[in-house]
């Protein structure tokens, strides 16, 4: 680790993937849970022109101009998917398809534009694609902090406002909070996100760096504070992962790997997360189904005993199958080893007959006292 | 007959715009723009590990991986969003992403110096199609135009062939289930066609402007015509007229000839989306502000109907009412009298103003809205 930290590129690099998985993870928790995934794809696309409208109106690769220019497009971009979704009736989806791609089309018409007449310095520009995060310098690192910081800061002031319009606007409105000003901020606030990840991790895979972490985080609290402050710890172990992985060797590129290493604490936190999920549900799901399997058996054999007044009766292990329509010995084996059942023998037949015990007797007069 | 370099990239163009807009129409239609784009960009790591396998990089193989990726997609896209643990929108950020991202890397680790290219999958080289050739009915056609002519006949056969089925599961996917139509089945259908054109598309205009003429033709079409059969037609013309003037506008200036492809299906877009006759943004807004009036109407048709014969109807049924009493700015008290004078509903007596018979039919039936049937 030492060794690492020792390398300056890298720290830079780290320094970096840190600012970014903080920034994406808190502002994209924000993003899924009103719904705005896919917003993110769009003005990280739409973030395209504006770079290249930055690269121009400066003259050269001055980080706070590309971003300026970013934030710019990436806010027309999202003004433009609100008009052409609350004005006609073209849905959602599709003006976040249309303006992704008309912007993103703009975007490389004008890095064209730049390459023609820009000379060697455009080559910065293309990196902006997939991100290039050896890139990266320390005065990149000052503008991305000081935008990260600014944005969270902003966000936390707001704290209030922004929680009471993610999860009920409607009452958040009836308050007389300023709903739309804090929605169009929290968008603006997607943007901002986009733009410290440009470098890090590119246009295209910015999205998963919003997304990801969000959902990571979401798995494992019910919270909005914890889930957002988890999302950063997740943006940031993506980001860190990601660069150091990507030190090993030729060819390994930062941006995908960070993307991968998101989308790989995404996917464990959908298998794992204790009461969410996947796996929590697969196992709750096979003992409440082994639990009616073990109750419906031992109803059946309460109902034999009654059908033949005789509470000790026992009932051929066929004859179980048969009521139950399907094969029963494996449910059999589990009442025994729980005490609920046992077998016996009823000479002359040869067949195995099973019949409650006492506890069995118990639990079905505890459940079954209704019938 | 060899075309000229100008010749094969338009007709690498046209062939993109027209292969594009029957499936777009439906992908348009049925709102799965998104996910479209999701599937153009994870085709990828499809036609990478097929290389990988194979050595392949054009013909069927690629295809065929291209495609299997991409129902790979909207299959995964479907189980993150059926285990309810996460909002659909979120399953599409979260699969196409790592996706894509597995593909960049591959080229990057294994692929570099290969056909494949991480920028070009992304922006395309339409600019370069005429340099490799391929003979095709005696024709020496750019080798990227001969799969778009393949997927470009497939799509409008298959439309063709399941134009109602397409329409009733866009439209009504419950009734068209019930009806024995499997519109699951045609999803899937329409999202290995999408895939199979991506791929034919990558070598020309890149994943993005692909999806460019997928979405933005079809919705240009759709806020123009109700009609999906003229929205079609409407689609193919308007893409082509972008692939066309795209081209000249792109030469002309020395940019991206793809990019500038792309961009020239905003301008119809833009256009209609303000200036449509019915669904565009300007006509939406004169129908909201004529509506409003109307009701501003019957409002006042009310008030002056429950005041009429009362003892304060001197006082009620007059314009400074409207303004002191209903509170309403007195330009809108002035445009809202016009408007009933113009329909007949008021007249005026001296300072008050009363209802005419047609203003009390109105105002009765709000009151009461069985007579008016």
């Amino acid at each position: 680790m030492t060794i690492w930290l020792a390398d300056p590129t890298l720290r830079t690099v780290l320094a970096g993937a840190a600012i970014l998985g903080v920034t994406a993870g808190v502002l994209g928790s924000f993003a899924v849970l009103r719904r705005q995934s896919l917003m993110g794809d769009v003005l990280a696309h739409a973030a395209l022109p504006g770079l290249c409208i930055g690269f121009l109106a400066a003259g050269a690769r001055a980080p706070s101009a590309l971003m300026a220019g970013a934030f710019l497009t990436g806010g027309l971009a999202a003004g433009a998917v609100a008009v052409i979704g609350r004005l006609t009736r073209l849905r959602t989806d599709v003006a976040l398809a249309v303006v992704l791609s008309l912007f993103f089309a703009a975007g490389v018409v004008l890095l064209t534009f730049v390459q023609t007449r820009g000379g060697g310095a455009q080559a910065g520009l293309t990196a902006f694609l997939f991100g290039q995060a050896a890139a990266i310098l320390r005065a990149d690192l000052w503008v991305m902090g000081t935008v990260a910081a600014v944005s969270l800061g902003l966000l936390a002031a707001f704290w209030k406002e922004a929680e009471a319009a993610v999860f009920d606007p409607d009452h958040a409105r009836v308050q007389g909070l300023p709903v739309a000003m804090v929605e169009v901020g929290l968008t603006l606030m997607v943007a901002v996100a986009v733009v410290v990840g440009l470098q890090m991790v590119g246009v295209v895979l910015m999205t998963a760096m919003l997304v990801a972490p969000a959902v990571a985080a979401r798995q494992w609290v019910n919270r909005l504070a914890p889930m957002v402050l988890l999302a950063a710890a997740c943006g940031v172990m993506a980001g860190s992962v990601g660069a150091v992985l990507s030190t090993l060797g030729r060819g390994l590129s930062t941006g995908p790997l960070i993307v991968l290493s998101a989308t790989l604490i995404a996917v464990l936190s959908l298998l794992f997360a204790p009461g969410r999920g996947v796996l929590w549900r697969a196992l709750r799901d096979r003992a409440l189904r082994r639990r009616l399997e073990g109750r419906r058996v031992l109803a059946t054999l309460a109902a034999l005993g009654r059908a033949h007044d005789d509470p000790g009766y026992a009932a051929e292990a066929g004859m179980i199958d048969t009521a139950h329509g399907t094969a029963t010995a494996r449910v059999l084996a589990r009442l025994t080893e729980a005490g609920l059942v046992r077998r016996v023998s009823r000479p002359p037949k040869t067949t195995p007959h099973w019949e409650l015990t006492e506890a069995g007797h118990r639990v079905v007069g505890r459940s079954g006292e209704r019938e | 007959m060899t075309l000229s370099p100008d010749a094969a990239i338009l007709l690498t163009g046209v062939l993109v715009a027209v292969a594009a807009a029957p499936l777009g129409l439906f992908l348009v239609l049925r709102g799965a723009a998104m996910l479209t784009d999701a599937v153009s960009h994870a085709v990828l790591p499809g036609i990478v590990l097929v290389w990988l396998a194979t050595g392949a990089v054009s013909g069927l193989l690629p295809m065929f991986g291209a495609v299997a990726a991409g129902l790979a997609t909207v299959a995964l896209v479907a189980l993150a969003e059926r285990s309810r643990l996460m909002a659909g929108d979120a399953a599409v950020g979260l699969v196409f992403p790592a996706l894509f991202a597995l593909g960049v890397l591959l080229v990057n680790l294994y692929a570099r110096d290969v056909h494949i290219d991480a920028d070009a999958v992304l922006l395309g080289e339409i600019g370069l199609v005429w340099l490799e050739t391929r003979s095709l009915f005696g024709l020496d056609l750019p080798a990227a135009a001969v799969p778009l002519i393949a997927v470009a006949a497939v799509n409008f056969a298959v439309v063709g062939l399941l134009w109602k089925e397409l329409k009733l599961s866009s439209f009504d996917p419950v009734l068209a289930a019930a009806m024995g139509f499997r519109p699951g089945l045609l999803h899937l259908l329409l999202f290995a066609l999408t895939a199979a054109t991506a791929v034919a598309a990558f070598d020309a205009v890149g994943v993005i402007l692909f999806v460019a003429f997928v979405a933005v033709p079809p919705a240009t079409a759709l806020l123009l015509t109700d009609r999906p059969g003229r929205a079609l037609g409407l689609a193919v013309v308007l893409a082509v007229v972008a692939a066309v003037a795209g081209q000249a506008i792109a030469v002309g200036w020395n940019i991206s000839i793809g990019g500038m492809m792309a961009v020239a299906t905003g301008l119809p877009f833009l256009l209609a989306l303000l200036a449509a006759p019915r669904n565009g943004v300007l006509a939406r807004l004169a129908r909201r502000r004529q509506e409003r009036l109307d009701h501003d109407c019957r409002a006042l048709a009310a008030h002056l109907l429950s005041h009429r014969g009362a003892p304060d109807e001197a006082e009620e049924n007059t314009a400074r009412a409207l303004r002191e009493h209903l509170r309403w700015p007195p330009a809108r008290a002035e445009r809202v009298i016009l408007r009933a004078l113009d329909r007949g509903l008021i007249r005026r007596e001296g300072a008050r103003l009363e209802l005419t018979e047609k203003g009390m039919a109105e105002a009765g039936a709000l009151f009461d809205p069985t007579r008016r049937g």
